[in-house]
């Protein structure tokens, strides 16, 4: 049987460590989204024209929000599962009655909720600015959360995978920021060459953002199920592999 | 009755360390176990298997009859793991700390059990005090209230005095003392051997990852300790008299004491002290002391080296 109190537990202790560095867990990364959102929507926004009824300052918010939501579920849940091995405070859950499941969960959905939080606060702070009807609530809803979890849950693999500090931040700096640069936040896919289009379309994070894209606006450059299927496919591929690792013990049980 | 019992276990580490040799052994419920060993014995591994932190290569091993691979939610549950190292999370309150390791293990919040478990240890002054913020000896304690949240029937202190000065060090063995009239079964291990002479009932001895010795502690003192007799003489002697040779007797190099080592039960003290005096030695004090327990564990591990280098 799942130990709930245990997930809860755990679940618990995460926003309690959000909420004690709040400045850096919450209001920097939704400033620096707010930031990018200025300087691209606008004042470089104004240059550049966009197809339909949505404007540049509305057509980039979904691409920050999904680059928020996957860059600080991963870095949360990789630093929630790293610091008790670092700390060597992680025999306390390998002691307990608690095994992949509620571990698992514990972190990454405490990592999925933490970037949701920031999601909405780029979204109310976009609001400012512009407004921002949203076509499709649950699928957003949904999509940014889904998308949110698969990456708290590749944050674990890395946190679990990491020896030191270096690697623990390698994959969120070297990968996860270049594919969301250039998986189409500023930019619609159709105003780059044939090439970098094929190129991009092989960007997962692509995917995601015009996927969120479509709750927001009802359009979008791909079919939003595909978009939908593929992050969940990703979610249970992430999911079976933190399970594996739990089975072995790796970066867990000696 | 056996609490825990632990078949054919072995531990080999990825490096190819054989950390634990096909160990087997028995834990008696409410009993206090010290097991014994030199650095790298294997004390700690076979608490990890036990307690679940570290995977065993092979063997079985069950607690209160279930097997802590395919019901280690039961095992765990009943198990209190006082680690060697400190690792606590520095920046939690210590009553934070309590309240998250009992919700580990799927137990709701008891204020009453943290207040008692914090008098009794006292920590219920810096209750609310950050754990980075205590002295190693307070850190120590915490990590013993910690492994009690879950109201353990089992609860393992591996080195829990490490570091912790002489007065703390009492006050802590008195509440382990409790918790053992209260039903806990306790497995310990201690560098300092006069804690374990002082509780246990019996004695596990672990050398390179095989148990070389287990026995009460009562029979293992009686059968491998052996008494001293130490003479003061009045006046200083060269060398030990010829009539007295076949005591095996041992001389200071000052030549004021000699010592004579027995078996309990096969004194000869009486005859001895006739022959010393016919040998016109005057004496000036007579002592007998028991061997100690360390100087038995030493013995046992010196045995068990050179035993394995022949």
């Amino acid at each position: 049987m799942i130990n709930w109190i245990g997930l809860w537990t755990i679940f618990r202790k995460e926003i309690e460590r959000t909420r004690t560095v709040i400045v850096q867990s919450i209001i920097a990364p939704t400033l620096t989204t707010a930031l990018y959102f200025i300087v691209f929507g606008a004042a470089v926004g104004n240059q550049i024209t966009t197809t339909g009824d949505v404007s540049y300052k509305q057509f980039i918010v979904p691409g920050l929000i999904m680059m928020a939501l996957v860059t600080n579920a991963m870095i949360a849940s990789a630093s929630g599962i790293y610091f008790p091995r670092f700390l060597g405070i992680i025999t306390d859950l390998l002691a307990a009655p608690m095994d992949f499941v509620e571990i698992t969960f514990g972190y990454t959905i405490a990592a999925a909720v933490r970037a949701t939080i920031i999601g909405v606060l780029i979204y109310l702070t976009a609001l400012f600015f512009t407004p921002l009807p949203i076509a499709h609530p649950l699928f957003v809803l949904i999509f940014g959360f889904l998308s949110a979890w698969t990456f708290a849950c590749l944050g674990m693999i890395m946190g679990l995978w990491a020896k030191d500090f270096e690697r623990l931040f390698l994959i969120p700096s070297i990968v996860l920021t270049p594919l969301t640069f250039l998986g189409g936040v500023f930019y619609k896919i159709d105003m780059l060459p044939p090439l970098w289009q094929k190129i991009t379309m092989l960007n997962p994070i692509f995917y995601m953002i015009d996927g969120l894209r479509y709750g927001f606006f009802g359009i979008s450059s791909t079919n939003h199920c595909v978009a939908l299927s593929a992050i969940t496919v990703t979610l249970i591929i992430t999911l079976t592999i933190i399970k594996h690792f739990f089975t072995i013990g790796y970066g867990l049980r000696k | 009755m056996s609490i825990i019992n632990i078949q054919n276990v072995t531990k080999t580490f990825p490096e190819g360390t054989k950390a634990l040799d096909n160990v087997s052994l028995s834990i008696n419920d409410g009993e206090v176990f010290a097991l014994l060993g030199p650095n790298g014995a294997g004390k700690t591994t076979l608490i990890g298997v036990i307690a679940g932190v570290v995977q065993k290569t092979d063997g079985t091993i069950t607690v209160l009859g279930k097997d802590t691979v395919k019901d280690y939610r039961q095992t765990r549950g009943t198990i209190g793991l006082v680690p060697q190292e400190i690792q606590v999370d520095i920046f939690l309150s210590i009553k934070k700390t309590l309240e998250y390791q009992r919700g580990f293990f799927g137990k709701r919040k008891n204020e009453k059990l943290i207040e008692k478990t914090l008098k009794a240890l006292s920590l219920w002054d810096k209750k609310d005090a950050p754990v980075g913020s205590l002295s190693g000896g307070m850190k120590r304690r915490v990590l013993i209230a910690k492994a009690l949240m879950n109201e353990p029937k089992i609860l393992f202190l591996d080195e829990p005095t490490a570091g912790v000065d002489v007065e703390l060090r009492k006050g802590m063995w008195d509440y382990v003392k409790e918790l053992k009239k209260n039903g806990t079964t306790i497995i310990l291990t201690t560098h300092y051997l006069e804690e374990a002479e002082m509780m246990a009932d019996r004695i596990g001895v672990i050398n390179k990852g095989k148990i070389i010795l287990v026995e009460e502690k009562k029979t293992l003192m009686k059968k491998l300790g052996d008494k001293t007799l130490e003479i003061t003489l009045d006046t200083p002697i060269q060398k030990i008299p010829e009539k007295l040779t076949q005591y095996n007797l041992s001389l200071t190099k000052d030549g004021e004491k000699i010592t004579y080592r027995y078996k309990p039960g096969q004194t000869g003290i009486t005859k001895l002290l006739a022959n010393i005096k016919e040998c016109g030695i005057s004496l000036k004090d007579v002592e007998t002391r028991e061997t100690s327990l360390e100087e038995i564990f030493l013995s046992l591990i010196d045995n068990n080296n050179e035993t394995k280098t022949i």
